[in-house]
Parts: structure tokens; C-alpha cells; sequence
């Protein structure tokens, strides 16, 4: 079905362009109108389907059950929430406040957080559309491992020493009645509600990320046309150990959502980058983003920003070795 | 009256305070309507979800920016 897209762009840039399919511009503008089309599309299509079943979810009520978890299931539903529940990236701050006054601990809450960047159901489209199952279903596996040890690991910690002062108290006098007592009525909702939610989010989800999913097209398509085959394994090969670090370290200035980065991602897989050194960078530059976390310091001291951000890049390198290593079994690149 | 848009400063924030604002001028009603970023305030409201709205200390609204017709409702009476 996706050809359409493969055909539109033929059409389109050696027809009415009149674009030369041996030339690097050519393949540039080709992946650009293939791929700008192609994601617009499904983008639009998926958010839409996806926000007709999520028009009844809420987080009062997410964070109701998860104030009646025990702690170790927490981490899990904190992990899967954060990846199914829509929220924009400027909430954080009363969300964290939000789940640590109803006494959820304050791993639940950054199992919750951690997650919510890295994946999320446009993340989940493109890759599958782009680069396959068996790679979604690992980056999804993984992201969600990252959640949930980085917020066990913070438990561990007690790093709730480590909140600024009002957060703090907050925290220790928290009464895990506030998350269940106002919660609003559920009612049922009727299709053409439904409707309404989803083509509201619709709208309102890719009028706000278009812009990058631009850029990261862009950027993809340069890289697509202009790089010639295979250099980036000549020059960061599976062998070379530091490649890792040095993609996490390299993806820390630049900042984008997951949406941008994974048009990016297919070229850079496409010339031979190693497929763990490749997701460490994008996991880098999606997650870890120096905005996010000047917002973050409104509730954390210097101290745990500084912890989050070392099990942040040091979890991004493991996970680039480990997928260089499973690569093979993967089946791409 | 006393209108609080509470957020952390963030685009849709801003939008949610510059259309209660022009809404408020159209149908000529009198008030003034402040910007908060202190979580604290989110906090004491439990506000969850931004841009949320606090008129004369009462939450009526949370998660989005309002439509006009949601904006007007809250002061026809």
C-alpha cells in the first residue's frame, strides 16, 4: 500500500521535475517527496485512529491506578503509561507534582517520564513503517527497560533527598487519597465525541511537530543523496567500542522529538551506521534534551538532575552496545 | 475578577491567556489575567495538565488551550 508514495515521488521528481535519477540531487529530492508524503500521511491516518481509542483515557485515572500498584508492578505501569499516554513535554512539571502529592514514588513518576519521550504511537508508526517489526518491537522493549531501571535505580537512591524544597514536602506528606477521591465520572463517550477528540489531537499533534518531521526529512535526504554507501561503516565499524559513547555524546546539543529523528535514523542505517550506534545517538537526542531539563530544575535540585542525566547517557551507551551486538538477528543495516 | 493562566510559559500557555484576553475585550468584560509559571501554584490547584485556568481561585478548566466558546460560557453568567 505504502508504494503510492514510492510512485508519487517517481512522478513527481523525474517527470514533472525532470530530476535525473543518477544524480545525488536527484535521490535527495526523491527520498525528500517519498518520505515528507509518506509520514504526513500516516501520520495523520494513525493519530487520528489511535486518538478515537484514547479519547477516554485520563491521567487522573492513570495516576489513581497507579497509586493503588505496589511499588514493583508500578515501575512497569509507570513505563507503559508514559509510553501510551499522551502529554506535551511542558506538563511535566505539574504532572511530576501531580503523581509525587498522591504519594506514588518517585521512580514510578520518572519510569513514567523517562518513557514518555522515547516512545511514543508516531515513534511506533514510523519505525514499523520504516525500518520493520523486529526493530520496533526492541526499541519499544528497550525504552520502556530504561524507564524502569532508571527508576528503580532512583528509588534506591532515596532521590527524593535531591527535590527542591515545596516538592519535597509535597512528597512526604502526600496523601494517597487525593488520587482516588475526585476522580470525574466516567462517562461514555459517543462516537462523534470520539470523532471529535481524535481529529482535535490530530490536528493539534502534527500542526505542532510538522515542522521537524520537515527538518528530519531533510537532514535524511541530504544524507540519502549526498553520502556515498557504506561511509559511516568505514568510518565508526562494530568494532570500534568508542563509537557508542561518542554518538550519545555527539546527539546531547541537538534536541528534537522522536518524529524528527527517525527519518534520519533510516539514512543513517541506510549507509552503514551500526544499528546500535545509531539508536544510542537518536535515543540521545530525543530523550536528553537540555530545554526538558532547565524545566526539570523548578522541582529537582543540581544534585539529581546530574544523577538523571549520568543514568540517562550511560543507559543510551549500553543500549547501542547491546544492539551492535544483536544486529545480525535483527536483519537490517 | 481574577484570571490566572497557569503553565510554564510554553506556546500553548500563551495562546490560552492571549484568547481569553481578546475574547474577554470582544464581549467587553472587565479583568485582568496573569501569567503564572510557579509550581507551587500548580501544586495547590492540582493542576496536572497545562494550560489550566484559575478565575477568583477556582479551577475551571486544564490540559488545553479553551476554545472561545468554552471561554465565553465562563462568563455569561
Amino acid at each position: 500500500m505504502l508504494e503510492i508514495f514510492t510512485w508519487l515521488a517517481d512522478w513527481l521528481t523525474w517527470t514533472v521535475l525532470g530530476m535525473d535519477p543518477s544524480r545525488r540531487a536527484g535521490m535527495a529530492v526523491h527520498f525528500f517527496i517519498e518520505d515528507t508524503s509518506k509520514i504526513l500521511v500516516l501520520l495523520l491516518v494513525m493519530i487520528y485512529v489511535i486518538g478515537l481509542a484514547r479519547a477516554s483515557l485520563d491521567l487522573e485515572r492513570v495516576r489513581s491506578f497507579l497509586a493503588q500498584r505496589h511499588r514493583g508492578a508500578g515501575y512497569l505501569f509507570g513505563a507503559g503509561f508514559g509510553a501510551v499516554t499522551p502529554f506535551c513535554s511542558c506538563s511535566s512539571i505539574p504532572l511530576f507534582l501531580g503523581f509525587t502529592s498522591a504519594g506514588i514514588p518517585i521512580g514510578v513518576t520518572m519510569a513514567f517520564l523517562l518513557t514518555s519521550p522515547v516512545i511514543n504511537e508516531v515513534a511506533v508508526i514510523l519505525l514499523w513503517s520504516l525500518l520493520g517489526w523486529k526493530f520496533t518491537v526492541s526499541y519499544v522493549l528497550v525504552g520502556m527497560m530504561v524507564g524502569i531501571l532508571g527508576g528503580m535505580l532512583l528509588d534506591r537512591m532515596h532521590a527524593e533527598r535531591w527535590l527542591q524544597g515545596f516538592a519535597a514536602r509535597a512528597y512526604l506528606q502526600a496523601d494517597p487519597a487525593t488520587a482516588v477521591e475526585p476522580l470525574p465520572e466516567r462517562t461514555t463517550l459517543s462516537l462523534s465525541q470520539r470523532h471529535q477528540f481524535a481529529w482535535h489531537e490530530a490536528r493539534e499533534i502534527l500542526g505542532r511537530i510538522w515542522k521537524w518531521v520537515l527538518i528530519g526529512i531533510g537532514i535524511g535526504a541530504v544524507l540519502h543523496g549526498f553520502v556515498p554507501e557504506g561511509w559511516f561503516a568505514r568510518q565508526f565499524g562494530t568494532g570500534q567500542w568508542w563509537s557508542v559513547p561518542a554518538a550519545v555524546l555527539a546527539g546531547l546539543p541537538l534536541y528534537s522529538n522522536a518524529t524528527g529523528v527517525i527519518p534520519v535514523l533510516e539514512s543513517l542505517l541506510n549507509k552503514g551506521l551500526p544499528l546500535g550506534t545509531t539508536l544510542a545517538f537518536c535515543m540521545s537526542i530525543v530523550a536528553a534534551s537540555i530545554p526538558e531539563f532547565t524545566l526539570l530544575k523548578q522541582v529537582m535540585r543540581w544534585r539529581l538532575l546530574a544523577v538523571l542525566f549520568l543514568i540517562l547517557l550511560s543507559s543510551f551507551v549500553l543500549v547501542g552496545w547491546i544492539f551492535n551486538a544483536i544486529a545480525p538477528w535483527l536483519e537490517i543495516a | 475578577m481574577k484570571i490566572e493562566v497557569l503553565g510554564s510559559g510554553c506556546r500553548n500557555c500563551l495562546r490560552a491567556a492571549e484568547r481569553i484576553e481578546s475574547t474577554l475585550r470582544v464581549m467587553q468584560v472587565e479583568a485582568h489575567v496573569e501569567k503564572v509559571s510557579d509550581p507551587g501554584v500548580m501544586l495547590a490547584h492540582r493542576v496536572m495538565r497545562t494550560p489550566a485556568v484559575v478565575i477568583d481561585g477556582k479551577l475551571v478548566h486544564s490540559g488545553s488551550v479553551p476554545d472561545e466558546s468554552t471561554i465565553r460560557h465562563w462568563f455569561q453568567s
